[in-house]
């Protein structure tokens, strides 16, 4: 085959009919456009929601739960074996929250080469103290380098420093709710009491706001240091390990794994927020959906434009035979002419959509449940506009072959005996 | 002895629709090189259906035709758009020339096809034709801007460009005035006795198929003379 040739043919031949091919062009273009706009709006929006909860959600996370213990001592009794023991009203065991040698567990998981980083964790309930009303708060004990590496916390700060909250003893980061509630600002001295009765006066560091009020209203963060102090307890008391993975996917197998090999709870993303996937698949799966149905509706186009072109060209394809093209030379001239429409209509797309995203990206976007964005977000990932280019060029091919084949059907004996 | 370019063997044609119908019956003959036949009958004798099937654009019928010693049977349609690119040149009665390329293009088309020479020998090539046909002056010339006669020998020349064995043509005259007739006959003419190729032109035209060398007469499906 004489690809040079052919074309040559179908550019001579789409430029005869001009204004036809640029619509069916325009129809490519106003597809991809709206594809490659719908999907990066929308997968970065989707990264941002996600973001909120995700960012701030640990991989797998390592705790000690209370519950009852699955095997009560009648069943483990030989001589009640063959029974149906049913025993009412079991209560769980009192059992500490500190994960049992916890300084091991993290030096083993520091080696694992899946890990990212592990970030450990105390969780301690308190009341803050403001006048004569106790506030529910949780203070939760971190590691401030390594919170801020693997789960950004810093983003959220909004007022205030959150590296003070290592280098500043007895130093307290609070919810935004939280803190308008104290009427407290950064500097000032709040009291609080731990459950067991114990009090601490804590300076205010920084204010943070994820945006989700349950979070702001009652969570604060405090060194792991402070936490210990606090509580009382020895400097190895840890009651969570947080572990961010290389690969999310491996999350529930490793969950699995690491439940069995220390003996402790392990709690997976997937498993802790399966909705958050869930509305992300579904808002691609429309963006998906809204783009497929454009791309076929100009796809029709093509094939209209296309259909015509060869109805109108008979003789020539006729012509074309006798001279000694073959059916399959003919078929590739229109699926040729196909593609053409297609890669142009599809690059012009590419790039208007690149342009309508960007406005898009510039338009302000300022709520309070976000602080660290300022404008719409927008996901400019080269990933999208190669789909968006291959899409174009399998809708188009696809319009194309129909009539294209049609065309290499053609006898041209009929034709030029009809005449 | 000369070299046989064209052999029929007991070809037999049928037309199926509305009902079986024989249109060709047994036809054979064999062509020499440069000979300069014309088929002639009345209209519906077969003669047109004769000629696409030896064109081998038309494969739907029994018996056997060789072209140039190999036979055509069970060819695939890459291999027969091969054979008419290469060894067939064809000129119609009405002109069929591709309105969207200019008249050296469309000259040009089979010679690219076959890919023989490089685009610029075979542009030459086509531009040497239509000079000797004396229609240079067209070259550049959208194929549809000009006349009939104009056009009938820029088919001519799109016919020469691959140097084929044999030139078809059905009714090449047909649509032309008497002049532009005598000069299409004169073209062919030359063509047999100068480069020694065949010809093998159905017509209608007595005052045209009395001046060829030899005259196959059909009537009802069947050579009856030649």
């Amino acid at each position: 085959m004489q690809w040079f040739l052919i074309l040559n043919i179908s550019k001579t031949l789409l430029l005869a009919r001009l204004r036809q091919s640029v619509i069916a062009a325009v129809g490519v273009t106003f597809g991809i456009t709206m594809f490659i706009t719908l999907v990066s709006f929308m997968t970065g929006l989707n990264k941002l929601l996600d973001g909120l909860i995700l960012n701030r959600t640990p991989h797998i996370r390592l705790y000690n739960e209370i519950k009852p213990s699955e095997n009560q001592p009648v069943n483990l009794s030989l001589n009640y074996a063959d029974h149906i023991n049913i025993i009412h009203s079991v209560k769980p065991k009192e059992r500490p929250l500190e994960i049992y040698n916890s300084q091991a567990i993290m030096r083993s998981l520091k080696e694992d080469d899946r890990v990212l980083g592990i970030a450990p964790k105390i969780t301690a309930q308190v009341f803050f103290n403001v006048g004569a009303i106790d506030l529910n708060g949780i203070i939760n004990g971190i590691d401030v380098v390594v919170e801020n590496q693997l789960f950004n916390f810093g983003d959220y700060v909004i007022k205030g420093n959150l590296r003070d909250l290592q280098t500043v003893n007895n130093s307290i980061i609070l919810g935004k709710g939280a803190a308008d509630k104290m009427l407290v600002d950064i500097g000032d001295v709040i009291q609080v009491t731990t459950a067991r009765g114990e009090r601490l006066s804590l300076k205010v560091v920084g204010i943070f706001q994820l945006g989700i009020a349950d979070v702001d209203n009652v969570q604060s963060y405090a060194s792991i240091q402070t936490t210990q102090k606090l509580l009382g307890e020895s400097n190895s008391y840890v009651t969570d390990i947080h572990v961010k993975l290389k690969d999310l996917s491996l999350a529930t197998a490793m969950a699995r794994q690491y439940k069995k090999l220390y003996g402790i709870d392990a709690v997976d993303i997937q498993t802790a927020n399966a909705q958050f996937e869930t509305g992300s698949s579904i808002r691609n799966i429309i963006t998906y959906a809204v783009s497929i149905t454009l791309l076929i509706v100009a796809g029709f186009g093509i094939y209209n434009i296309l259909n015509m072109m060869i109805y109108e060209k008979m003789d020539s394809i006729a012509i074309l035979k006798a001279t000694g093209f073959s059916g399959r030379d003919v078929k590739w001239i229109f699926i040729s002419i196909s593609l053409i429409i297609g890669i142009t209509g599809g690059l012009f797309g590419l790039l208007f959509g690149y342009i309508l995203s960007s406005i898009i990206n510039q338009i302000p976007f300022v709520t309070a449940a976000l602080p660290t964005v300022k404008t719409f977000p927008v996901n400019f990932n080269p990933f999208y506009y190669l789909i968006g280019i291959v899409f174009a060029i399998i809708t188009t091919y696809i319009a194309g072959f129909f009539p294209a084949r049609k065309a290499s059907k053609v006898d041209p004996v009929e034709i030029i005996r009809g005449k | 002895m000369e070299k046989l370019i064209l052999e029929t063997k007991k070809i037999n044609k049928y037309f199926h629709d509305p009902v079986t119908n024989q249109v060709l019956q047994d036809i054979s003959f064999t062509m020499k090189q440069s000979e300069f036949v014309s088929v002639v009958g009345k209209s519906g004798c077969g003669k047109s259906t004769l000629l696409y099937i030896l064109s081998t654009m038309d494969t739907d019928y029994e018996g056997e035709l060789i072209l140039d010693g190999i036979s055509m049977k069970g060819k695939s349609d890459e291999e027969l758009s091969r054979v008419r690119n290469e060894k067939i040149g064809f000129v119609f009665q009405f002109h069929y020339l591709l309105s969207e390329f200019s008249v050296l293009q469309n000259v040009m088309m089979p010679g690219l096809k076959l890919a023989r020479y490089t685009k610029e020998e075979v542009r030459q090539n086509a531009f040497e034709r239509l000079k000797s046909l004396g229609i240079e002056h067209l070259a550049t010339k959208r194929a549809s801007q000009i006349s009939g006669g104009e056009k009938q020998r820029v088919a001519i020349a799109r016919a020469l460009i691959n140097n084929p064995l044999i030139i078809m043509g059905d009714e090449p005259t047909g649509n032309l005035d008497h002049k532009n007739s005598d000069t299409v006959f004169d073209i062919f003419h030359q063509l047999a006795s100068e480069t020694g190729q065949s010809l093998l032109i159905v017509t209608h035209d007595r005052d045209f198929s009395s001046r060829t060398d030899r005259i196959i007469e059909m009537d009802d499906g069947q050579i009856v003379n030649g």
